[in-house]
């Protein structure tokens, strides 16, 4: 069953998120970024590294703005100490959607034959950042909801994309 | 060389209702020098002053967005200088206090120290304008000025310490100031 890129990025818009901060990731480029970049609905910001979109959303947040940042696991693993000071000590609703590039299809990611996946998940329980994964098209339900606790509990989830939406 | 404090009062002199993004030394003294709701010094993480300011000045184009970044953070996050750039925030001007150090962490030299050019790399990053400033009489002639021009703007600002300010890391990224600049920006 394939995941709906469209799906997903009416639920970011349902989720009232216009602002997308963004680093490419083969997972997401083809059928969720490049839509998004086309979408007069959504300004995205290209940043050259991921931790400066922590900080970039966090800010849009102090503003008033709703931001989802789009990066990779490898992106994600470098921004930790962005994470841990912006995001969860900052108390920041930072939005994170993070594809999973490489994971094997159905296979849970820690269950993945790649240390840099299996170690994703364990790595955001230490940090105590909620997580879900979006890999089937009814997980794209889960999106909405999960924006809206980040914003009332004041701190970040991550959305895992475990294959490539299309 | 301008004295930090010094230079920073000129600023505070100048400023209206601009937003004052503050990071590390520069925060310390900055909250002192010119208390207000709109400094936010909520920066989380070295080196992330800039991307804070690209935020604000994104999500609030109506405000002028003033960083005053330090130059050991900013190597820390040169990308930011081509996502500033490329985002074109007219009104973000990013002042670099340049005092050759990571003065917080012990006064080491940063790397480049003497050599490298802050102005070079942003106007090679794509900021159509930037400045230096090494003489407090210079800086404050033009202070009014830069700070009315369309941005991004990148502001060297060549300085020394001055004046001891108490060190209060808590109050720099204290929630309930950053629950504070919220409130103060919907006003």
């Amino acid at each position: 069953m394939e995941l709906s890129a469209n799906e997903i990025i009416k639920e970011i818009k349902r989720a009232d998120i216009r602002f997308v901060v963004a680093l490419p990731d083969r997972t997401t480029s083809e059928h969720l970024l490049k839509p998004m970049l086309r979408d007069p609905e959504l300004k995205v910001v290209q940043v050259c590294k991921e931790d400066e979109g922590v900080s970039i959303c966090s800010a849009l947040y102090a503003t008033g703005h709703r931001a989802l940042l789009l990066i990779q696991y490898t992106g994600l693993l470098d921004s930790i100490n962005s994470l841990r000071g912006g995001a969860i000590e900052g108390q920041n609703p930072v939005c994170m959607m993070v594809g999973l590039l490489g994971k094997e299809p159905g296979v849970a990611p820690t269950q993945s034959k790649r240390y840099g996946l299996r170690i994703v998940e364990p790595i955001l329980d230490a940090m105590g950042i909620e997580h879900h994964l979006i890999e089937q098209p009814e997980d794209v339900t889960k999106i909405t909801p999960a924006v809206a606790r980040a914003y009332e509990r004041s701190l970040p989830v991550v959305l895992l994309i475990g294959r490539e939406p299309r | 060389m301008m004295k930090r404090d010094e230079c920073f009062k000129v600023l505070a002199r100048h400023r209206t209702d601009e937003i004052v993004v503050a990071v590390y030394q520069a925060a310390q003294e900055w909250i002192h020098i010119s208390p207000s709701d709109f400094n936010y010094t909520f920066t989380g993480a070295m080196g992330q002053g800039s991307s804070h300011a690209l935020g604000l000045a994104l999500g609030r184009p109506d405000k002028r967005v003033v960083v005053l970044d330090g130059d050991g953070s900013l190597l820390m996050n040169l990308g930011s200088l081509v996502t500033i750039a490329n985002a074109a925030p007219k009104n973000l001007i990013h002042c670099v206090c340049e005092n050759g150090t990571y003065e917080t962490n012990g006064a080491v030299p940063i790397p480049g120290v003497n050599r490298l050019s802050f102005t070079a790399l942003a106007r090679a990053a794509g900021y159509p304008k930037s400045y230096e400033f090494d003489k407090l009489e210079d800086w404050e002639r033009e202070v009014g000025k830069v700070l009315k021009e369309d941005g991004p703007i990148l502001v060297d600002l060549k300085v020394t310490p001055g004046e001891q300010y108490p060190e209060d890391f808590r109050r720099l990224y204290s929630i309930e100031f950053r629950d504070r600049f919220r409130k103060a920006l919907q006003k």
